[in-house]
């Protein structure tokens, strides 16, 4: 779709907000509809609507795809991190109100803004993975 | 008597739209027009989940269902070619099975309880404890996200290990091929 200037124009400006309503979901998930799942779709949708207009090529040049593909471990890791914390922190296995014995809310509420960060990376870094080893196979 | 109230009418409109892009799917031999109507169903049944007070489903449902599932679709597509086999047999074997599954199914229903009955197994247990309790024990307000990170964190934990595994499948397979193939092997 080179040379399309109407659509590149409008993807252009529409990008920026995909991302932006990609954190707000993800970051206001306690609050409002959403969390790590969906923000993690959006944002890999944005990459892909990015890669679609502009091309394969420039797309890899915005987004590592060697450090993507380690992301996508790092989401789990994390995860699974926030678990191991709170056994060490003396509770049981994502039992976050152990992190901070005091005030057990404030534990449950950081446990889950990181767990739901880990959802997020996996997630969209999945995703985009999947889409760019496709489009390599249709060129190969 | 006929529920004319907006809500009811944007339902059934909703529903009637699912059916005609389901039936469209299944009539035409075009895979290209056949794929960008499974988005487009993709969208309708996101419209349907904001009506039944689900945006968070909606939201994955826009995304995954009519965006990442349509691209991926279509680079399939560009791979094997955009035309359908014709038939090769009759179709009233598949037209039984599928009306009697189908049928299996709305008689399925009829045990359910009505939509939105506040008597209704999952309105009385458990959910009523979530939510009596995510205020003081969790602290916020979103009870389905309690739910999902805290109370239920185990289960999420092995969606997200299923998605990374669901990404390491495809480079392994994908990627493998392409490196075979660099060789010289067949």
């Amino acid at each position: 779709m080179i040379g399309q200037s109407i659509l590149r124009t409008v993807v252009k400006l529409l990008i920026p907000y995909v991302l932006l309503f990609a954190l707000y979901v993800q970051f206001h998930g306690d609050f409002g509809p959403g969390g790590g799942f969906q923000a993690g779709v959006i944002v890999a949708t944005g990459f892909i609507l990015y890669s679609l207009i502009f091309g394969e090529a420039t797309a890899r040049r915005a987004i590592s795809l060697p450090l993507v593909e380690r992301l996508t471990a790092l989401g789990v890791l994390i995860y699974a991190g926030v678990g191991v914390a709170s056994m060490v922190a003396g509770g049981k296995f994502l039992d976050y109100g152990a992190l901070t014995p005091h005030h057990p809310e404030h534990g449950q509420h950081l446990g889950i803004m990181l767990v739901e960060l880990g959802v997020g990376i996996t997630v969209a870094a999945v995703i985009t993975t999947i889409f760019f080893t496709f489009v390599a196979r249709n060129r190969a | 008597m006929v529920d004319l109230s907006t809500p009811h009418l944007v339902t059934s409109l909703l529903l009637a739209l699912l059916a005609c892009t389901a039936v469209t799917i299944v009539r035409t031999r075009s895979l290209l027009a056949a794929i960008m109507l499974t988005g487009i169903y993709s969208f309708l049944g996101a419209g349907w989940m904001v009506l039944l007070d689900a945006p968070d489903v909606a939201f994955t449902e826009a995304a995954v269902g009519a965006g990442v599932a349509t691209i991926l679709a279509l680079a399939t597509v560009a791979l094997i070619g955009h035309k359908a086999d014709e038939r090769s047999h009759s179709p009233l074997l598949p037209l039984a099975v599928v009306v009697l599954t189908g049928g299996v199914l709305v008689f399925g229903t009829v045990d359910m309880p009505h939509y939105g009955d506040p008597l209704a197994p999952s309105y009385t247990y458990p959910s009523p404890s979530y939510i009596e309790r995510t205020r003081e024990e969790i602290g916020i307000p979103n009870v389905v996200t309690a739910v999902l990170a805290s109370y239920r964190g185990y289960d999420t934990l092995g969606e997200t290990t299923v998605i990374f595994t669901a990404g390491i499948s495809v480079l392994l397979i994908l990627r493998g091929r392409k490196r075979r193939r660099e060789r010289g092997a067949p």
